[in-house]
Parts: structure tokens; C-alpha cells; sequence
């Protein structure tokens, strides 16, 4: 198995699908050194049927799958090592201690980080977040102060900045998108204003797949001595980051989209910027002494970390980075990157598809609309086909209402997808329109 | 190997979808309402003429996916010249069918042509879609907010 080329092995995989058009095999780019097949293997999920069909997993930017090695060693702790941590004398303790800092060491190299003490764990990208907005932004915004985010941004950053706004009577500032889903960052650069007191944008959109360009936006607004957050949530696991380089001065991202378990994400902070910021929750862990009138916070991260940690989840976070390391996050990023010009030049290929968010530098997202058929029939569709993707707003309501759709789909790939996938994505979109006539 | 999908997307289905009926502002409504499904952004307004008791008129502007659309037309259609606790009864049998059991009896001939939405309780993530309309019009005839959201 290890010998065939990807390509080969996948297709005997799913003998049930009819082969691709003789069109698609002559694009169809060769992936040297990348052995998807092997890879496939580590994901115990992906060997499945989904309405008698094999599952064809496209939905990665909502969440990605795992594999065993991040499976087992939730197992592995949980069997050996378990016990709370950064408390106890006993031996259980000091190994889960030794486990989740040494999972911190493992978050810092892969970001890069200067120290370890700028990696705090957290739920999620929505967390991280928060945690700046509250601690950070409640501590330094006053009424007329501003925050300037973009068009394209998630949900999660947008509503934690009106909630800041509605506490500190700052104001939160929209820089606008083009029609290709790129950022127009001459019009970003003039809403940078002596008021503006921090920059929030996606690395990713996770709605478009643009990649915004983070080293300018993080430039301009340097020079302004105003700092920068990106949410990281949909870069991170498609492209090497490394936050010294980028200079970025808050970094979030969720572990479940990066093939690590749901519950555990990290905010990255500079540590200037962290030691300066107050306490985001109080509790056990994030004290020094405490006596009943007045508490003493501790060092870093763990002025950050209230209560018990998500202990085994940040553990096997650090071994989902560790897998993709060995596979290198450039390898991943070039596979993927021929996935999407594949997908883009066969959805291309069908007439009714319209493709929403074209911008030049983009990840492997394919957001698309099919004229007079709603993306939720589309999605419903291709699950009958054993197609997961994703029909909705994508938590990005704005960004629908600028492309004038009420929603799009949007298939979006890992580190697993393979070409015949997308062969087999763009026969199920041709079905779809048969069905609808 | 479609064949499934056509328990949920029947020829009915389609062409309401393609020809929604009483799709149209209504000036002279006394009630209107926005019906919203945040999960998927579908929007409808609902628009209804109520009578001495009796829905004499009703129509729908909006946009959503084809089981959404087709519900509302086919709602539209069925409930016009009924009095408000019919369409209330009529908006029961509906629920029932669409999010009960197999078992659950329903008499299928007092539903008419809802009944080939039934097909879409085997899809709990579409069932939104199916009752936006009729949780619209319930709301509507209640007189409740301008805005009735299926979350
Ligand atoms: C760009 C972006 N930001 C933030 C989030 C929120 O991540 P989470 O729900 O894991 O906190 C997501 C996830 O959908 C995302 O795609």
C-alpha cells in the first residue's frame, strides 16, 4: 500500500465511485513526496460509508478529524499519567504537570513563541478572544476609543469587540473587503486613527478562504505603536506561523480545527502585553496568596488559567502539533494549496457555480453558490452521497450580506483530501443540479 | 441511488419551489411578520389578512432553500379561507408529521399536499427549514414581536 501512489490507493479504496472524467485526470496535478494514502491510514474516521457511500470528508474549516496518535494519547493519560495539575506532591500529579508543560513547550516551538509563559491554554479561538477583549481591552478603552477588525471576520471576532464596546463606550471600526473577498488595505490603513487602540483580523477567512496579508496590517499599525491580534483559528493548521516573524502581539487558535480535541485552543500574547493585563477569571491556579483582602496574582501563563485545566486536551493538543510537524506544515501547505487550484479549476468547470471569494492568496476553502438551488438542498444532497460540507452563513453573517447570498457551501480540505475527493465533489454537484432539473 | 432523497424532495416539492405560490408583498395585510432561521439565514415575511376570526388572505416575499420555500407556498395555499384555530389545528397535524414517529397517526387526508413534506423528519437538520413558515403564521396569528426566529 505504502508503495502505490496516492492517488492509486485511494481510488481501489472507493471502488464504489465511477472514474473521474478523462478531463479531470490530465489537470490532475502529481504530488511527489506527499503520500496521502499512508496519512489517510492515521485517521481511523475516514474509513467509513456514509449512506452506503465512502465518506468524503470536506467540512475541515468547522472542525478537523483526528488521528490515532492524538486518539490514543487521550487514552495513554487518562490510563497512566491522570491526576490535577501544578498541585499535588504525588507522582500522578508531577507526570500530568510534566505532561501539560511539556505540551506548552510543544504549542511554543510549533508557533514559535519566545517563551513559553506567551502560551496560554483556553477553550478555543472564541476564548482567546474574550480573554483579550476583557482583560486587555476592558483595562485600556476608554469612551471614543476604537477597535478596527475587517468584513470578512468570524462571529466570534466581532461580538466580543461590541460587547467591549457596549462596556467602554469605545467604538468598533469595519475595515471593507473587494468583490474578490480581499481585504482593501488602503482603505484599512486610513482607519487607523490616533484613537485606534487595537487591530483584530483573521489570518484566514474562514467564510472565503482569503489569507489576509497579516505582515502589512501588522506593520501599518506598528507604526502607530497600536498592536495587532490575528485570529488564527483557520490559518494555523494550513500554513507554517510563527509569531516572532509576524511580530503579531496576540495569536488564537483552537486545537480542534488543528486535528487535536475539541476544548483546547491557545491564546499566544507577547509577554509585555500579558504582564500588563489583569486577570481574565479568578479561581484556583491563577493566585499566588491569597488572604481576604487582597489576593496576589501569579506568574505567567498562569495568571491566565483559572481553575483546572482542560488537562488531557492541551496534552494531546501538543501531540497533534507534533504529528503535523513531522509532516511539515509547508508540506501541508503545498499539497493543499494544488487540492484548491484543482477544486477551483474543475468547479470552474460547471456552469451554474459561482465561486464566492477569489481572492489571489487563499486557503483551501471552496465557498460556492449553484444559480436557483439553496445551499442547504446542496448539502443535503451530497450527504446522501457520503459528501460532507458545510451549507450556512458560516458564522460570518456580514460577509453573506456583502455578496448578496444568504448563504453559501463550502467545502473546505485537510491534510487527508485527496484529488479523487474532488472528482467525486464536482460529479456530486452535477448530480445535485440533475436532481433539481 | 437518488431514490432516497426523493422521500424529502418530491415532485411537489420542486415545483413550489420553482413557483412558489402567493409569493407577493400584500399591501393590505393586518399582520406581517419576519420569520428568521439563524442557522442557515433563511428569511421569510409573512404577510396575512384576518377577518372576523377567518385568514382571508396570505402571501410570502423571502428567500430559503427549496424546503422551506415549497412549505410556505403549500402553507399559504392550504390555510387561505380557514379560520384561525383551523389553521391552528392544521399547524399541530404539520408539526406531527414532520418532527413525530412513524407510528404516530395522522390523518393524512386532512393534511392534503403537506403531507409530502413528511418525508423530512428523517432529516432532524432540515426540520427547521419545513416549519419556519408555519412558526410565522402562528406567530402572526398570535399578534407576537415582528420577528419569530426558529432557535
Ligand atoms: C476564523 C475563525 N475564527 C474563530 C472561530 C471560532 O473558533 P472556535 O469555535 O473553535 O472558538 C472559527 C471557527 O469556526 C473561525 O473559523
Amino acid at each position: 500500500m505504502n508503495k502505490v501512489s496516492a492517488s492509486q490507493a485511494v481510488m481501489t479504496q472507493n471502488p464504489a465511485h465511477s472514474a473521474p472524467s478523462a478531463a479531470s485526470l490530465k489537470t490532475r496535478p502529481n504530488s511527489v513526496g506527499y503520500n496521502v494514502a499512508k496519512l489517510r491510514e492515521d485517521f481511523p474516521i475516514l474509513r467509513q460509508t456514509v449512506n452506503g457511500k465512502p465518506l468524503v470528508y470536506l467540512d475541515n474549516a468547522a472542525t478537523t478529524q483526528k488521528p490515532t496518535a492524538v486518539i490514543d494519547c487521550i487514552r495513554r493519560v487518562y490510563e497512566n499519567d491522570y491526576s490535577n495539575v501544578h498541585r499535588g506532591v504525588h507522582t500522578l500529579s508531577q507526570r500530568s504537570t510534566d505532561l501539560f508543560e511539556g505540551a506548552r513547550e510543544k504549542l511554543q516551538q510549533f508557533l514559535n513563541a519566545k517563551h513559553s509563559h506567551e502560551i496560554v491554554f483556553v477553550r478555543g479561538t472564541t476564548e482567546a478572544i474574550n480573554l483579550v477583549a476583557q482583560s486587555f481591552g476592558r483595562s485600556t478603552l476608554k469612551e471614543g476609543d476604537e477597535i478596527l477588525i475587517t468584513a470578512m471576520e468570524h462571529h466570534s471576532n466581532i461580538v466580543p469587540w461590541q460587547m467591549l464596546c457596549e462596556q467602554t463606550g469605545a467604538k468598533l471600526k469595519v475595515a471593507p473587503i473587494g468583490r474578490t473577498g480581499e481585504l482593501l488595505l488602503d482603505e484599512f490603513e486610513q482607519l487607523l486613527s490616533p484613537r485606534t487602540r487595537l487591530v483584530s483580523v483573521c489570518h484566514m477567512s474562514n467564510a472565503l478562504g482569503t489569507i489576509n496579508p497579516v505582515k502589512a496590517i501588522i506593520e501599518l499599525a506598528h507604526s502607530r505603536d497600536i498592536p495587532v491580534l490575528l485570529d488564527g483559528a483557520q490559518a494555523a493548521p494550513h500554513m507554517a506561523v510563527d509569531v516572532q516573524d509576524l511580530d503579531c502581539d496576540f495569536y488564537a487558535l483552537s486545537g480542534h480545527k488543528l486535528y487535536g480535541p475539541t476544548g483546547i485552543g491557545i491564546l499566544y500574547g507577547k509577554e509585555k502585553w500579558l504582564e500588563a493585563m489583569p486577570p481574565y477569571q479568578g479561581g484556583g491556579d491563577m493566585i499566588r496568596r491569597v488572604t481576604f483582602d487582597k489576593t496576589e496574582y501569579n506568574t505567567l501563563p498562569f495568571k491566565f488559567e483559572a481553575g483546572t485545566p482542560n488537562i488531557v486536551d492541551a496534552i494531546a493538543l501538543g501531540t497533534a502539533v507534533e504529528y503535523l510537524e513531522t509532516i511539515g506544515m509547508d508540506a501541508i501547505a503545498e499539497y493543499e494549496n494544488q487540492l484548491l487550484q484543482y477544486a477551483t479549476e474543475r468547479a470552474l468547470e460547471i456552469p451554474q457555480l459561482t465561486i464566492v471569494g477569489t481572492a489571489e492568496r487563499k486557503g483551501a476553502i471552496l465557498s460556492f453558490t449553484l444559480e436557483r438551488i439553496h445551499p442547504h438542498d446542496i448539502g443535503t444532497i451530497l450527504d446522501h452521497l457520503g459528501i460532507a460540507i458545510r451549507a450556512g452563513h458560516h458564522c460570518a453573517m456580514p460577509v453573506m450580506d456583502f455578496f448578496g447570498v444568504p448563504a453559501t457551501a463550502r467545502a473546505s480540505f485537510g491534510l487527508y483530501n485527496t484529488f479523487e475527493e474532488i472528482d467525486i465533489l464536482v460529479d456530486g454537484i452535477r448530480k445535485v443540479i440533475e436532481v433539481f432539473g | 441511488m437518488l431514490d432516497q432523497i426523493r422521500d424529502l424532495y418530491q415532485e411537489v416539492v420542486f415545483d413550489h419551489n420553482r413557483n412558489p405560490r402567493n409569493f407577493r408583498v400584500m399591501e393590505d395585510a393586518n399582520r406581517k411578520i419576519e420569520g428568521f432561521n439563524p442557522l442557515c439565514g433563511d428569511k421569510i415575511t409573512l404577510y396575512v389578512k384576518v377577518n372576523a376570526g377567518v385568514i382571508e388572505d396570505v402571501s410570502f416575499q423571502g428567500s430559503g432553500c427549496a424546503i422551506s420555500t415549497a412549505s410556505a407556498s403549500l402553507m399559504t395555499e392550504i390555510v387561505k379561507g380557514h379560520t384561525e384555530d383551523e389553521a391552528q389545528h392544521l399547524f399541530d397535524l404539520f408539526h406531527r408529521i414532520t418532527t413525530g414517529k412513524n407510528d404516530d397517526a395522522v390523518n393524512l387526508e386532512e393534511i392534503g399536499k403537506l403531507a409530502v413534506l413528511s418525508g423530512v423528519r428523517a432529516y432532524p437538520a432540515r426540520v427547521k427549514c419545513a416549519t419556519l413558515a408555519w412558526h410565522s403564521l402562528q406567530a402572526a396569528l398570535k399578534n407576537e414581536a415582528d420577528t419569530v426566529s426558529t432557535e
